[in-house]
């Protein structure tokens, strides 16, 4: 069978019509652009949009050619209406890729020709590279990456006139080979292709909701986070970890109270951050998951701000920059520290506050223990956490409060989580007359040992109080450690479970799998994503350059992709040469001779032509004709030519030294 | 202004045979090499290309590592593109040219061999006389590539210059070589569409003479005169009379004796194709006919070999 065709083309190289198999694969490519998409995209546009593409793919399927522009047009307005209807605006991350995706479906509907289905492949692969602005983890990566298969095969049909009698198997092959063969220089490029210290114009919006943990505490505002397993952050050591109980990572400290949330308040920004007193600290890394906010959580207290990050008065740590890619900082932090022990008196104020008529019965009791105690400050705290510990329990599904939140949590239901107790631990401690404020942030971690880092999950949300306390400054206290120790010492999972509930985390062969399967994400987002200038110059320090900067990146960029795609020009080049060993030698030999003045004619016999050669060099006579005679006869004389002689053919071929004929 | 531009790249080709990349006539079979394929990206390579560069400072822009890894992955494969594009044309043999015979004003069909060693190709175009062909070439099998080229005059037709190209795999570059075989395909005289039979001349020594015919069509009585060899003598002794063998006699045809100096007054082409026409309809008639030019003589015979050998004789007079 050969490829031979009988067609007779006009040779219009634009008018081509579309193959059938070239339309499947376009609009497979169409559909996998679309699912990518479905994530953020509403879902009725997805759903209009698969049946616009599935439609015109039975429509062509059978035998419909043309769609009518009276058909088209409308279907673009409506898609344009669609997406000013629901984002209110055409510009920005997610109105930009809506309605980019949905032109790119309309775009089957005026595909007929090979230009068409080209524009629309490049289209898709720009589609399908927006949709990594949304999420770049491993598994959208890999998906998205698979992708450029259908889009490029696409291409591929385009061009093949036997497309249509091709298996599927066989459609596949070369774009796959031809993807897996670019990696090397992808990796390459990816590597050294110099990153922008600043973007060049806005960063993407977050618009979705922000997943972090939120700066104000209101009932239930925390549940909706206790419940996220994703990553919010991983943490590695210089040293050896610190225990779980020391695991505090504080994010927000709330001196606000209004009767039913706790927010930051209003900070004086002007004050310098308070002093802290420390004996020692140790150092760390971490890298944190992407939050479309700037709050830092940093473990328990930063001695100093990172790098592009500043610190405010609570010594809580804000980026300058919003978290919108997976950020990597190095800090340090004090585990054992004084924060702030002479207190100002504006601070002192505004931690006392309370709002009016918000739990009557709660500062009864608090001021009865502030009678009883009188100076001894920590004993009133030692009260209060011993009757958290008394009769109250922990639990993730609270019953519902009455609207005195604070009066019904401590006398009517008696469990919660931490949530209610700092939030009612730090009410009795300011009715007591102490300084105390809430602490929101992350405890705890799963600490990966193969790994060796710390994953903090947004489940590892946790609330606690400080209180001040004279001589030692704002001091940590946990109520929901003192109802629920597991809490602290094993981490949220653990207390769930011990509690009764039966772990809305899953079973315990599932936590691990996912704790595994952290280990491959966190190598993504720190190796792949993380990846940014600051590491980029470093790669190439093991060549003795320190700081790379943009000019040896891309000197290096340049020097290697060549390098590589010289590789694949030899590999394309390279044409193994028909014959076996003796020919090789005979190649040789004729390269010498032919330098010398005498070259092989077509189609000429090696007698003849060495017979001629030493016509041509009397001085090399002899040796020419034994090579003639060595040739002929390990040719001819056997079916495969020994090894000896063709080794002794070649010893002679390099002996012989052809000197060129001066006529 | 077109005959302009066509001195000026014969002018090109002639001093700078380098630069032009358009090949003087060459033997068959042709093999196409690094050093005489050529390679540009195409429209859709140059607009992908941007597309590209906007993919790279969008993923740069908003440091996202992975979209940035994306347009490596498509960069890399749309340059990888252009070495599986190189490889579709290194390598091919082009020989083995076939051509039908056809008369001045007729299409010729000319049919070349293209073999690719060790593995497929696929969707390797050939332009020749302004018409493309799509054709694949598989390994061991050498694909015929057939095209037709108007055959204008009768004599030698040159095939024309030649272009093999492909955009495989994804149109992204056009690779392609210029093909000047040296070939040449025989186009045999235009026929004259009317004109007189031949003169045939009186006296013709085969006239009456006994044509024997092949196929046994009846048996009758014998009448007197009967040749003795067509009685059936097995068939008589068994019947009463002699029977004779009737054999189908085919009407006599007279041998026709072409004579390029028979014909008067008319100029030599359309003597040329008034003997083409005489020679053509003896073949399809099946008479025998002798043909003489002012340069030659063609004894009488009949056939196809004889035809060709005439009509060639023909197609090259001056």
């Amino acid at each position: 069978m050969t490829g031979f065709r009988p067609s007779l083309r006009k040779r219009v190289s634009t008018g081509l019509p579309l193959g059938r198999r070239a339309f499947d694969l376009l609009t497979l490519t169409m559909g996998f652009v679309v699912l990518v998409h479905a994530l953020h995209l509403p879902w009725w546009l997805t759903a209009a949009l698969a049946a616009v593409a599935g439609g015109r793919w039975w429509h062509r399927r059978h035998g419909g050619r043309k769609v009518a522009a009276l058909i088209r047009l409308p279907l673009l307005a409506l898609l344009l209406a669609a997406v000013i209807l629901r984002y209110g605006t055409m510009f920005g991350r997610e109105p930009g890729s809506a309605f980019a995706v949905g032109l790119l479906v309309l775009k089957l509907l005026e595909t007929d020709e090979a230009r068409d289905a080209r524009v629309g492949v490049a289209f898709a692969c720009f589609a399908l590279m927006s949709a990594l602005l949304f999420d770049q983890s491993l598994v959208a990566s890999i998906f998205v990456s698979l992708g450029l298969l259908p889009a490029l095969t696409t291409l591929c049909a385009v061009e093949d006139p036997d497309a249509e009698q091709r298996r599927w198997s066989m459609q596949w092959k070369p774009v796959l080979l031809a993807l897996l063969a670019s990696v090397p220089l992808s990796v390459f490029a990816f590597l050294f292709i110099p990153r922008l210290s600043s973007p060049l114009w806005g960063t993407p919006d977050s618009g979705q909701a922000a997943t972090g943990l939120s700066p104000q505490l209101s009932p239930g505002g925390m549940l909706d986070l206790m419940t996220d397993d994703t990553p919010a952050m991983r943490v590695t050591f210089d040293g050896p970890p610190p225990p779980n109980s020391l695991r505090y990572f504080r994010a927000y400290v709330m001196q606000l109270f209004d009767g039913t949330a706790w927010t930051p308040g209003s900070h004086s920004t002007r004050r310098p951050p308070s002093d802290v007193q420390y004996a020692q600290r140790i150092g760390y890394h971490a890298s944190i998951e992407p939050t479309h906010d700037r709050i830092v959580p940093m473990l328990d207290l930063p001695t100093t701000a990172p790098q592009d990050t500043t610190l405010r008065p609570d010594r809580t740590v804000q980026a300058n920059r919003r978290i919108d890619d997976t950020v990597n900082f190095t800090a340090f932090a004090a585990t054992r520290y004084r924060l702030e022990p002479t207190l100002d008196d504006g601070v002192r104020h505004d931690n006392l506050q309370l709002p009016m008529g918000v739990g009557p019965r709660a500062r009864a009791l608090a001021q009865s223990w502030a009678q009883r105690y009188g100076d001894d400050h920590a004993a009133i705290v030692r009260a209060a956490l011993a009757m958290f510990h008394a009769d109250f329990s922990y639990t993730l599904a609270p019953e519902p409060l009455d609207r005195d939140r604070i009066d019904d949590f401590l006398f009517q239901t008696k469990q919660g989580y931490c949530e209610h107790f700092a939030s009612s631990f730090t009410f009795l401690m300011r009715a007591a007359g102490l300084p105390a404020r809430v602490v929101t942030g992350y405890q705890g971690g799963y600490w990966n040992g193969g790994a060796h880092y710390l994953l903090v999950r947004r489940s590892d949300a946790h609330a606690w109080s400080e209180v001040w306390l004279e001589g030692q400054g704002w001091v940590r206290f946990d109520p929901t450690a003192a109802v629920r120790p597991e809490r602290v010492e094993l981490g949220a999972a653990a207390a769930a479970e011990a509690s009764g509930g039966e772990g809305w985390l899953g079973p315990a062969w599932l936590r691990e799998l996912r704790n595994r399967w952290d280990v491959v994400n966190q190598w993504w987002s720190r190796g792949v994503i993380g990846f940014d200038s600051l590491r980029q110059q470093g790669l190439l320090r093991p060549f003795g350059v320190d700081h790379a900067d943009v000019t040896d990146l891309a000197v290096v960029l340049a020097v290697g992709c060549s390098l590589l795609v010289a590789i694949a020009l030899g590999w394309a080049v390279f044409q193994r040469r028909e014959g076996d060993a003796l020919d090789a030698w005979m190649r040789r030999l004729e390269r010498k001779l032919s330098r010398a003045g005498v070259v092989r004619r077509t189609g000429e016999g090696p007698k003849h032509f060495l017979a001629r050669a030493a016509r041509a060099m009397p001085a090399q006579r002899n040796a020419l004709e034994r090579l003639s005679e060595l040739y002929l006869r390990s040719r001819y004389a056997h079916d495969e030519p020994p090894p000896e002689s063709i080794s002794e053919f070649g010893r002679a071929v390099r002996e012989l030294t052809a000197r060129r004929v001066v006529k | 202004m077109a005959s302009r531009g066509a001195r000026l790249l014969a002018w090109a080709e002639r001093r700078l045979p380098s630069l032009t990349r358009l090949r003087p006539r060459e033997p068959l079979p042709i093999v196409l090499h690094r050093r005489r394929i050529y390679i540009l990206p195409t429209g859709f390579g140059l607009g992908l290309s941007i597309l590209l560069v906007v993919m790279l400072v969008g993923a740069l822009n908003y440091s996202n590592n992975a979209a940035l890894g994306l347009t490596c992955l498509l960069g890399a494969a749309a340059v990888g593109s252009m070495l599986v594009a190189f490889r579709t044309l290194n390598g091919l043999v082009i020989g083995g040219l076939r051509s039908d015979t056809a008369r001045a004003g007729e299409q010729v069909r000319v049919s070349l061999d293209v073999s690719g060693p060790r593995y497929a190709r696929t969707a390797i175009r050939l332009d020749a006389d302004a018409r493309e062909q799509v054709f694949g070439v598989q390994p061991g099998t050498p694909s015929t590539v057939e095209f037709h080229l108007d055959a204008a005059h009768r004599g030698w037709l040159d095939l024309p210059r030649m272009r093999l190209h492909s955009r495989w795999p994804m149109g992204l570059f056009r690779v392609w070589s210029w093909l000047h075989p040296d070939g040449k395909v025989l186009v045999y005289p235009r026929i004259e569409a009317f004109g007189p039979p031949p003169l045939v001349p009186d006296g013709d020594a085969d006239r009456g003479r006994p044509r024997a015919g092949d196929e046994l069509a009846s048996l009758r009585d014998y009448r007197p005169g009967d040749p003795r060899r067509q009685i059936a003598w097995k068939l008589s002794a068994r019947h009463d009379g002699l029977l004779v063998k009737d054999l189908e006699q085919p009407a006599p045809q007279e041998d026709w004796r072409l004579d390029w100096d028979a014909i008067h007054g008319l100029d030599d082409e359309t003597r040329i194709s008034r003997l083409a026409r005489w020679v053509d309809e003896a073949h399809e008639g099946g008479r025998r006919w002798s043909l003489r030019l002012p340069d030659g003589y063609f004894d009488i015979a009949q056939g196809d070999e004889h035809y060709h050998r005439c009509m060639t004789a023909l197609a090259l007079r001056p």
